[in-house]
């Protein structure tokens, strides 16, 4: 069970739309904005008061890759597997990452809530092929070693 | 309006919706695992698609007709193209065909041997998921989904309650409810009508043949079987005879031959229902009682109302459901040492629904701390028991129910088609023996096909105002218009299964929705004809029943506001 704030701030969210199926995906976006992921029993609670089923809101935040309902940790790590990057070689970086992490396909986040690594389809900088993004920064020609050394960089600021 | 050409041969349409329809009508099949005429059109599995003069393919199903056109159902290329799409369609499916619960039935694989798909080229990428068995009521096997969604729009569409929903996206894609929980803790009523659109294993029956095999098994053990009327006019299909006969005969035979000991007929039971409903709503209106009253046998429909609506708990009836009733008054009766005779009692009920699985384990279903109903069949398991037993169904003796229980009126018979329990409530307030009194019953509107269905009875001086509802979504329909005092009513009747008991989720599916129910439907009319008794108070039965032993346990049987 959540907070009452977390509550609070999404009926705030909820009032700045049409109580309506249709504001579903921003009502989302917006709490995924305030926490970084989307909490499930929001997604419930919002789904009741739109008057849609619960079925449809997880059908809808399935689908789309961006909503999550984990909670990602304090930098998240976006790496590039697009056609380019994959040829580029990304995927040593995502599997040096992965292991130096103790994550997989499976798991995105560390237990310590600081990192969290998942793929993403294109950045749409092809030609700084392979491309990694942490949090808002891109970080171009990615090699496995310069991955490491990012995340004691990152490890070191806490 | 006009005309269109399937296979060189002219048709004329009318308004058909689409394509499909046209070509079905005209006695061509052509196949389909999407495509539900009472749901909305989906158009997601392709088998349906056609070819017309200019070599243009598409979807019959979602494909409006037009006058002129030329079309083709079974060329080489659409062979082709649908054997294609079910060698997909199996690539990513479970195949342990032998092994699974809808095995002959299964229109996967029909379809597989029909279009000779020998071999499959693909590797299956797709992890296999848990299997579901949380639900007393309906098994959820994921592996075994083609994604069709008929589930997901009968439980929306007919059922109003959207429990199921698509998940995910392509490869990944999966029919689940929200979050992936189990079916148990979903807002599922059990009502079955998803396992009826399935057209594979994905969603079928929690049967618990098994526990009734092992009770027939101990010589310590007496079994006593109930059978729903609903079942009499669904068993027949199964076996060759004409859809929609009434086998009761047969049924109790069979049971018999099984090792039954008992074998009792819930129309018994239904009869005592309706004595007590009946009673129940005289008492509402002349005593300011909650109003309107609604009806209780449905357990999905209970179920609907204590999950969206728990304003309406008082508005129903405190009366057990004939299965709840039947099975309180069998157990009552075999704790007198006397009956017991030093065995234990089983009581199996025979029902064409899957929420009457779910009912029986409710607390307020037990009665002195015992659950009443041990073992819930449905329909679709006692055909499976029948076959498996070796009886030759087709050729049985007919045999009647045993006694002390055996008789029931053909108001509690008619209890399996919507409509069927106003009308033997009806019935029981009329206490004349004219025979145009039971014809002007079942002519005031209560026999209509209408999933809402209002009409007005005088009754001592007032006029009762009923509403008969099939289906969740058209109950909701009624509830709704309660609740914002546009609508008020006296009596209100709700069954879950669009139709009634007799398209439940337990029955067996041959044919077409609207021959099924058209011929079960007529089936318990023609069962209410032939027996002796019409109304419940007529059942001579009832009056030992109310003067005898149970006389000063009525309430604790009968009704359910002592046990919760």
């Amino acid at each position: 069970m959540l907070d009452a704030s977390y509550y609070r701030k999404t009926d705030e969210i909820i009032s700045r739309y049409v109580r309506d199926a249709r504001s579903l995906i921003p009502i989302m976006q917006d709490i995924q904005a305030e926490y970084r992921y989307l909490p499930a029993e929001l997604l419930s609670y919002v789904a009741k008061e739109i008057g849609i089923t619960e079925a449809k809101a997880y059908s809808v935040a399935t689908f789309y890759e961006n909503f999550s309902f984990e909670a990602k940790g304090k930098y998240v790590i976006k790496v590039c597997d697009g056609t380019a990057c994959h040829v580029r070689h990304s995927t040593p970086v995502l599997e040096a990452l992965w292991k130096e992490l103790g994550l997989s396909k499976k798991k995105h986040t560390t237990d310590d809530m600081l990192f969290t690594v998942e793929t993403v389809s294109c950045l749409g900088a092809c030609g700084l092929a392979p491309t990694m993004m942490v949090n808002d920064q891109v970080h171009p020609s990615m090699t496995p070693e310069k991955a490491l050394a990012l995340i004691e960089e990152l490890r070191g600021k806490g | 309006m006009g005309t269109i050409t399937i296979n060189g041969k002219k048709y004329e349409f009318t308004n058909e919706k689409n394509i499909l329809t046209i070509i079905r009508n005209a006695g061509i099949e052509v196949p389909t695992l999407c495509y539900q005429p009472e749901l909305s059109v989906f158009g997601a599995c392709r088998l349906c698609t056609v070819e017309d003069d200019r070599g243009r393919c598409f979807a019959s199903c979602s494909e409006e007709p037009r006058d002129g056109m030329v079309i083709y159902t079974h060329t080489e290329r659409l062979r082709k193209h649908r054997k294609l799409i079910v060698e997909l369609l199996l690539a990513a499916h479970c195949r342990d065909c032998t092994t699974c619960d809808k095995h002959g039935k299964c229109k996967l694989q029909h379809l597989a041997y029909q279009l000779g798909v020998n071999q499959v080229r693909f590797q299956n990428h797709r992890e296999e998921m848990p299997v579901d068995f949380s639900s007393p009521s309906i098994v959820r096997d994921p592996n075994k989904c083609v994604l069709c969604g008929n589930c997901v729009r009968a439980c929306s569409e007919l059922q109003g309650i959207g429990v199921l929903g698509f998940a995910h996206r392509g490869t990944d894609a999966i029919v689940t409810p929200a979050f992936n929980r189990n079916m148990a803790d979903t807002n599922c009523v059990a009502c079955g009508q998803c396992r009826v659109v399935c057209p594979t294993g994905a969603l079928t029956i929690h049967h618990n043949m098994t526990e009734v095999w092992q009770a027939l098994g101990d010589k310590n053990t007496r079994v006593v079987a109930q059978i729903a009327p609903a079942v009499r006019v669904a068993v027949s299909e199964a076996f060759g005879l004409p859809k929609g006969e009434n086998s009761i005969g047969k049924i109790v035979a069979a049971l018999h031959r099984m090792g039954f000991d008992q074998v009792y007929d819930t129309i018994y039971s239904a009869d005592l229902t309706i004595m007590e409903e009946a009673a129940e709503f005289l008492d509402r209106v002349a005593n300011g009682g909650t109003l309107p009253l609604m009806t209780s046998c449905c357990p999905a429909w209970v179920k609907f109302v204590e999950n969206e609506y728990p304003e309406f708990k008082p508005n129903i009836s405190t009366c057990r459901s004939p299965q709840g009733m039947f099975s309180a008054v069998l157990k009552e009766y075999y704790r007198d040492e006397a009956n017991a005779q030093g065995k234990k009692t089983v009581v199996v009920s025979i029902m064409p629904c899957t929420a009457k699985k779910m009912e029986a384990k409710r607390p307020d279903y037990h009665t002195f701390g015992e659950q009443d109903t041990d073992i819930v069949l449905t329909t679709k398991e006692l055909i499976r028991m029948i076959d498996a037993h070796g009886i030759n169904f087709e050729d049985l003796p007919s045999e009647t129910c045993d006694m002390p229980f055996g008789l029931g009126s053909g108001g509690g018979v008619i209890f399996g088609t919507t409509g069927g329990v106003t009308e033997a409530v009806l019935r029981r307030l009329t206490e004349g023996k004219d025979p145009n009194e039971l014809a002007t019953i079942a002519e005031c509107g209560v026999r209509g096909r209408e999933g809402i269905r209002e009409f007005t009875v005088p009754y001592n001086g007032i006029d009762v105002k009923i509403c008969v509802a099939s289906g969740l979504a058209n109950a909701r329909e009624v509830l709704e218009s309660i609740k914002s005092g546009e609508k008020s009513y006296h009596f209100i009747e709700v069954m879950a299964c669009p139709g009634g008991c007799v398209m439940g989720g337990g029955q067996p599916i041959n044919g077409t929705k609207q021959v099924r129910r058209e011929t079960r439907r007529q089936g318990l009319y023609n069962a209410d004809r032939e027996l002796v008794f019409k109304r419940p108070h007529e059942n001579p039965l009832m009056d030992v029943f109310y003067n005898g032993p149970f006389k000063d346990k009525t309430h604790e049987l009968l009704h359910t506001s002592h046990h919760e």
